[in-house]
């Protein structure tokens, strides 16, 4: 029988290859939980110090903060800085890595071995981020439907957005809370 | 049964239903839907897109209408479906997002409806690089998930992606694909889910050439619940040879097929043998798929074996007796009539002087 080829696209220049490299962003899937961890607790104290934040102003908080959030989700996980940050949802496997910038599950074009239908030496973003969250302890987070991404905060900062957006729900449930007991 | 069966004469869509369309309404009847997909052409002729669909015609309930399939430039899915409604079909709109962005979607689904485009297939698209101008930007901004849920929105909240009102809304129904026949195959079940959470209400799969792959996912589904929610059509085909197989395997994302296939095929003999015996697998397939509880019913591609369709269908009997598509007038026809009248009785008015 003759020797099965797969599936090779065309238009791939070698540079690219040879600059991608993806063994970091692979070892960050397989301590997905580790990293869940990590940026909880992170997350957690970046809240904490939301008065902080505030007082010096979100605005001139944003730059070094920025550099800082580029330079270590660079490293870990190939980060786009698209500015909203889905890896806790996506087992630590950054989507917009994908080529396709898929951000809610792997596409039909996957091969057989795992790997990606454009880039066929990088394993799929997707088969590493349903590896990567089935390790995690918020597992299910996969499986919500993610609204298409906001190309106007691109290169602005996830980690503060998220801590503001927090800041501002837990404000708001304190306010309720106190109608409540007022009404009551 | 005939083919304008249940058609009200006021236009108004069934309870229950999302669209005028009939492949909606063969579906909620519990039928085994037929659908099949017709080859763009590389030519700006109406009558090119005319002569391809008339080779379905009294076989399929929907044909669908492919968005630069395989990132090749081809012409648009939707001039041709506006070019099929005009005729009376009933095409399934396919969108991918590999060539739009969100506002330049929204636009087309608006016109779409317009033309009488009852349904409509949301894809992520094959990438750039699988086509022949693979220097193209891709451009992604959605992803099927999300192109879902901006149509679902558009129809059932009438409001564009901004939030503003749509004075009258595109009632279409909503289809998404499936890939049962690639990894992470643990998590395609679950990714139809997603689908329908979304607001898939038809799906579309991939090519099925593996039985065993294809009764696994369907157990999955079952378990979840799925097919309840959605209705499934199962890809199916005819292989011309062992050696377009082999082309496939090698050259298009996303096809599993498994070597018994090839061997089949190979075993044949003669090329006119392997065409029959191509033939045969796929009508045995359509049988097999009927058979699986929570299939709704068979998407043909049979890329340029288009004109044997109507063979396929007939001798696999999945239909029954059952007459799928006659003409249907649609709706816009009625409109563009009493316009044309009226602008006739006008020019005849003002003839005079000019």
């Amino acid at each position: 029988m003759a020797k099965i080829t797969v599936y090779q696209p065309s238009g791939t220049s070698e540079v690219y290859r040879v600059r991608s490299r993806y063994s970091l962003r692979l070892w960050s899937v397989r301590h997905s939980r580790f990293l869940e961890i990590v940026y909880n607790l992170f997350a957690d104290s970046l809240l904490a110090l939301h008065p902080l934040w505030n007082w010096i102003g979100y605005a001139r908080v944003e730059r070094p903060m920025v550099a800082v959030e580029k330079f270590t989700k660079e490293i870990l996980f190939d980060c786009r800085m698209c500015g909203r940050c889905v890896l806790s949802s996506t087992g630590m496997s950054c989507p917009m890595n994908c080529p396709k910038n898929l951000r809610n599950g792997p596409c039909g074009g996957v091969r057989a071995d795992g790997h990606c239908e454009v880039e066929p030496d990088m394993p799929c973003v997707w088969v590493q981020a349903w590896q990567g969250s089935q390790r995690m302890k918020a597992t299910s987070n996969i499986l919500d439907v993610q609204k298409p991404v906001d190309h106007s905060i691109q290169g602005t900062s996830a980690w503060l957005r998220a801590c503001s957006e927090r800041a501002e729900e837990k404000i708001q449930e304190r306010k309720e809370e106190k109608k409540q007991e007022k009404s009551s | 049964m005939n083919g304008i069966d249940d058609i009200d004469d006021e236009w108004t869509i069934p309870p229950g239903h999302s669209s005028l369309g009939r492949l909606e309404r063969v579906l909620r009847r519990g039928d085994f839907a037929v659908t099949a997909e017709l080859n763009p052409p590389d030519s700006a002729n109406p009558e090119d897109v005319y002569e391809r669909a008339s080779v379905f015609d009294g076989w399929v309930d929907a044909i669908n209408a492919t968005d630069g399939s395989g990132a090749n430039c081809h012409m648009s899915s939707v001039a041709i479906c506006a070019l099929l409604t005009r005729m009376g079909y009933a095409p399934v709109m396919q969108i991918s997002c590999r060539d739009h962005n969100r506002i330049a979607i929204q636009g087309n689904v608006l016109g779409a409806a317009a033309m009488g485009v009852c349904n409509v297939l949301c894809l992520t698209g094959d990438g750039v690089q699988a086509g022949d101008q693979p220097g193209a930007k891709p451009v992604f901004d959605l992803d099927c998930m999300s192109l879902l849920e901006t149509i679902g929105s558009m129809r059932d909240e009438e409001k564009f992606l901004s939030g503003r009102k749509i004075t009258s809304p595109p009632n279409v129904f909503l289809g998404a694909a499936i890939n049962p026949f690639a990894p992470p195959y643990s998590f395609r079940p679950k990714r139809l889910a997603k689908k329908i959470e979304a607001g898939a209400q038809f799906v579309q799969s991939q090519y099925c050439f593996d039985l065993d792959i294809l009764n696994e996912y369907m157990n999955q589904v079952r378990d979840l619940g799925l097919h309840e929610k959605c209705y499934i059509l199962i890809g199916v085909g005819p292989l011309a040879s062992a050696k377009t197989a082999r082309w496939i395997r090698s050259n298009v994302p996303g096809i599993h097929i498994p070597d018994s296939i090839i061997d089949r095929l190979e075993g044949a003999g003669d090329p006119k043998a392997q065409k029959a015996e191509g033939k045969k697998i796929c009508i045995e397939m359509m049988q097999a798929v009927r058979e699986i509880e929570g299939v709704s019913g068979v998407h043909v591609m049979a890329y340029r074996q288009e004109e044997f369709v109507a063979e396929i269908v007939e001798e696999s009997g999945v239909i029954k007796d059952r007459k799928p598509w006659i003409r249907e007038p649609n709706p816009g026809e009625q409109i563009v009539a009493e316009r044309m009248e009226e602008l006739t009785q006008h020019t005849s008015e003002e003839g005079s002087h000019i």
